[in-house]
């Protein structure tokens, strides 16, 4: 991997309009039995506008940042030797469906470490007024030649 | 709003204490549950729904997706929560792949434990465990008393 790499941000992804069918559907695929996931009366009982997205829903907004990454000409990630390694969401409210989120993804290190390279990439998502809802952080581990 | 329903009352975090297991459950993934949550992501990786495939790259078979588990595991601290809002922090490390046979499927079970209470209310930590091993680390879900709430601006 493209140690350069480091530092590099991407140009902000195209609009997600989050959907409530889509955030139902993905509440589903979670086993999400919450009511403020699933009924808008409920999530609006609790002072949300629409139902509210799991914890975990920031990933599909994340994923076209990682698809920018994978695609960059001299990044050097074989896609078939990538494994994740870890994963983190640092919320600053979370996301509700009608919300429209641009990601914005910045390189924050990338390491060698026994053959192996690790990138961490860090996608900060934020709404249509520019604040910040969430940030999500993946190491993703590329296996080197065996 | 009803006050027979106390589904929106949430807990009071300066009484936990750690150690205190909060919420515990069982998951039942088949293959179905897979696809649905790769229509559900867009994660589309055949490791996940073909085991040709995920031979082919030196795996017993198909694999639940990473996110599905870590997407999972934390439902039981959100029920407890009764607001998944109050979750202001979520990160696991993957540790070990949940293979998911096509007749049997696979059991996970989750249980989530106070880890940290402080000023800004409590680390719960998640073990989730499959075929008697874990297969999450360091999976630590910060949850705050109160929910920024502020959300989409009116059209």
């Amino acid at each position: 991997m493209n140690p350069e790499l480091q530092g590099r941000e991407f140009a902000p992804t195209a609009p997600y309009l989050v959907g409530r069918e889509k955030v139902r559907e993905f509440s589903r695929a979670v086993f999400a039995t919450s009511p403020i996931n699933l009924d808008p009366e409920a999530a609006r009982a609790v002072g949300y506008s629409d139902i509210v997205a799991p914890p975990t829903f920031a990933v599909v907004i994340q994923e076209s940042t990682l698809a920018q990454l994978l695609a960059e000409p001299d990044a050097g990630i074989d896609f078939t030797r990538v494994v994740h390694g870890d994963q983190r969401f640092t919320y600053t409210r979370p996301i509700v469906a009608g919300d429209e989120l641009t990601a914005t993804l910045r390189v924050a290190s990338v390491k060698s470490l026994g053959g192996h390279s690790m990138v961490t990439a860090e996608s900060s998502i934020v709404d249509s007024t520019g604040a910040h809802v969430v940030t999500a952080i993946s190491t993703l581990v590329v296996r080197g030649d065996e | 709003m009803n006050a027979s329903t106390p589904d929106t009352s949430t807990p009071d975090l300066t009484a936990l204490a750690v150690g205190d297991i909060v919420a515990e459950r069982t998951f039942e993934l088949t293959r179905d549950s897979l696809v649905r949550y790769a229509g559900a992501s867009g994660d589309f990786n055949p490791i996940h729904y073909r085991d040709d495939v995920a031979q082919s790259v030196g795996l017993p078979g198909v694999l639940a997706h990473g996110m599905l588990t870590m997407g999972l595991a934390v439902q039981p601290v959100v029920d407890w929560l009764g607001n998944s809002g109050l979750v202001a922090d979520y990160q696991v490390r993957f540790t070990r792949p949940v293979p998911v046979d096509a007749a049997q499927g696979a059991v996970l079970t989750v249980v989530a434990k106070v880890g940290v209470v402080d000023d800004a209310g409590a680390r719960i930590d998640l073990t989730v465990s499959f075929d008697g091993s874990t297969v999450l680390g360091k999976a630590q879900v910060r949850v705050v008393a109160a929910a920024s709430t502020d959300s989409t601006p009116s059209v």
